[in-house]
């Protein structure tokens, strides 16, 4: 499989509060040195908790922030500082999915305008016209497409979070970031989105980076998994070798806490209990950021950052794995 | 046991412009003392209406609460505001899911959870302050001693919510209703939380009301579940009847929709069809006939009748609401369940 996307040294700080008229802004180092490549028609996922940097990750590839340092190669091509002018191709290519079905949606346009809309900013006419495309992009969704002249309003979160995608797709884009697109929908409903975007990957041959916080629910959609922390990924694998047989500490640490629906597996696994939260991007922990939380932790842990080697199948950053 | 709480026939109803919402409609369960409570069920259930009604929170609303709630023997659905204020609180507390919009932003931790504890114990402020201090403790706050002179927006997501149940808990409530506790923390963190509430009931034996739509918090925490869906109890009983033998199409759905990290990650999620009804025009006869799919096996009684919440066959408690026989409804989950979960 050829690569599509590669990402090197990702890195992204962003300016914290000064702390005096002549100081320096605190840099909040969001992401930190990420790389990882894409393989075309594969979706990955991009877990972690809470302030890990995977959202911003995503909004780094996507172009929607300016990366600190790093590079980003879309097909082969630096798109790492391309002007807006520049990005406007690559973009039909490169699309996101908010998490937010209800402010990823403009409330004054119609569902025809806000999935229309990508063809009149990448100024593309397509065959049929824009009404004929848009509503067979609903169509593709799940959506009634004479539901065209409606607002968001009308819609229901989960038909909110279709509209959101049929936009996505409209320029036939090759690549599509997911940033959390389930996280806000009934259970119910996030079978049904799953099994959309699932059925899409397939029929389109979509690239994915599916961004979540729910392991769960990346197990069912990754084909890989990176697991972040702290701006950093800590480890990388194929979906069966994470999931079976975890690496680094806090994969399993991570993997241990989700509650499972089933009462039989309560007190059958063992459990990880992390404690404390994680702590301040702004002064993040010396050398591996994860060990004021690790059970495993030595001195080497907080003078020397771990490097991502690889370990078996998986890719780990952690001088005691598993 | 003693029924601690005792929910009987409770409905509130909501007059708005569109029409009647009927948010919580003839529901009856009860809670018994130092177990935990899971009621489930997707947005618009009902089921954080059901908990401002017992804790008296419709009062002053347009909202129309019929029904009886009897708490440790007294019925407080017609207590008057200032008796029931007396009840808030030391018999009973409530944790919210936002804890950073249940604290108030403009006093310290410390001193709002002193508040509390002053309204219904004659203290002064020193010893309520001390008390403030020794709840922070108990949660698992570091520190607490300075932490107590923090603002809320200093409190992280986790400890925010530890700093809340220890408010709820300073006047050492026999009824504890956490409403989504867990949803707005991480899974790490809310290993913690759950852990924490579930250490606190041992201690203080605690009744507690559990509201979530996560089946696994659930499952890890609650004695009972009380499912709902449309502002009814369609399924209610043992947290392991219900998970393990559950009975009713749409607690099969959930179950069969839900990703787990176990089994075929491969499978197609089994969703359930449709969306949930609007409450203002609730289905007619079984409200969850449009997205149920074993109606055509049942006929037209699902769209014309409402079912009653019956006991399931050799079980001492474990009610259902369908019209599925007992054959029927053995068969379909042996045979289109199981493979599915």
């Amino acid at each position: 499989m050829s690569t599509i996307l590669k990402v090197s040294g990702l890195t992204k700080h962003f300016a914290g509060n000064k702390h005096g008229l002549f100081s320096k802004a605190d840099a909040i180092q969001a992401v930190d040195g990420v790389s990882f490549e894409l393989a075309q028609g594969e979706a990955l996922g991009l877990v972690g908790e809470s302030g890990c940097g995977k959202s911003t990750t995503g909004r780094l590839i996507t172009r929607l922030l300016e990366p600190t340092i790093g590079k980003i190669e879309f097909e082969g091509q630096d798109i790492t500082h391309l002007s807006n002018n520049n990005l406007r191709p690559i973009r039909t290519q490169l699309q996101m999915i908010f998490q937010d079905p209800y402010s990823s949606l403009n409330p004054r346009h119609t569902v025809g305008t806000i999935v229309g809309t990508p063809f009149n900013i990448s100024k593309v006419t397509p065959e049929g016209g824009v009404k004929k495309r848009v509503q067979e992009l609903l169509e593709i969704v799940g959506l009634n497409p004479e539901h065209y002249n409606r607002y968001p309003h009308e819609f229901s979160g989960g038909q909110r979070q279709r509209i959101g995608i049929a936009r996505a797709l409209a320029l036939r884009p090759k690549v599509i970031v997911a940033d959390e697109p389930v996280s806000a929908l009934d259970v119910s409903i996030q079978a049904q989105i799953i099994n959309l975007m699932k059925d899409l990957q397939k029929d389109f041959g979509l690239t994915f980076v599916f961004i979540a916080h729910d392991l769960a629910v990346v197990r069912h959609f990754a084909q890989r998994v990176a697991v972040m922390y702290l701006g950093n990924i800590v480890e990388i694998a194929d979906r069966d070798s994470l999931y079976s047989n975890p690496k680094h500490p806090y994969t399993k640490a991570l993997l241990s806490a989700v509650p499972e629906a089933d009462p039989d597996a309560v007190g059958a696994r063992e459990r990880i209990r992390l404690t404390g939260d994680v702590p301040n991007p702004i002064n993040p922990p010396s050398g591996c950021r994860f060990r004021t939380r690790c059970w495993k932790a030595q001195e080497i842990c907080a003078t020397t950052p771990p490097a991502l080697l690889q370990v078996g199948k998986s890719s780990v950053a952690c001088h005691f794995p598993e | 046991m003693s029924k601690f709480l005792d929910v009987k026939n409770l409905s509130v109803k909501f007059n708005t412009e569109d029409g009647v919402v009927h948010a919580v409609d003839n529901l009856s369960f009860s809670v018994e003392r130092g177990k935990t409570l899971g009621i489930v069920g997707e947005s618009g259930s009902g089921k954080s209406v059901t908990s401002l009604a017992i804790m008296g929170l419709h009062k002053g609303s347009r909202a129309e609460v019929t029904g009886e709630i009897w708490l440790d023997g007294q019925e407080i659905n017609q207590l008057a505001e200032k008796d029931i204020r007396k009840l808030r609180g030391k018999k009973m507390a409530m944790i919210f899911q936002d804890a950073l919009a249940a604290l108030h932003p403009y006093y310290t931790v410390g001193n709002q959870i002193a508040e509390a504890y002053q309204v219904h114990n004659k203290v002064s402020k020193t010893e309520a302050k001390k008390h403030a201090i020794e709840m922070l403790d108990r949660v698992g706050i570091p520190e607490p001693q300075k932490r107590a002179d923090d603002y809320p927006h200093q409190f992280s997501g986790g400890m925010r919510q530890r700093a809340m149940i220890a408010m709820s808990l300073s006047c050492d409530p026999t009824l504890l209703i956490a409403d989504e506790p867990t949803t707005a923390l991480d899974v790490t963190v809310q290993a913690q939380i759950l852990e924490l509430l579930r250490d606190l009931q041992k201690e203080f034996g605690t009744s507690i009301i559990l509201i979530t739509h996560d089946l696994g918090v659930v499952a890890e925490t609650a004695d009972d579940v009380l499912l709902m869906y449309a502002g009814k109890a369609v399924e209610y009983g043992n947290v392991r009847d219900v998970l393990k033998n559950p009975q009713h199409p749409y607690a099969w759905g959930l179950l069969t929709s839900i990703p787990r990290l176990t089994g075929d990650p491969d499978k197609k999620l089994a969703a359930i069809p449709g969306i949930p009804p609007s409450l203002i025009s609730v289905p007619s006869g079984c409200a969850f006939h449009p997205r149920c799919s074993y109606v055509s096996t049942v006929g037209a009684a699902c769209s014309a009748t409402i079912p009653d919440l019956l006991l399931v066959t050799n079980t001492a408690h474990h009610l259902v609401r369908c019209h599925l026989d007992v054959k029927n409804r053995e068969d379909i989950f042996k045979n289109q369940v199981v493979p599915k979960l």
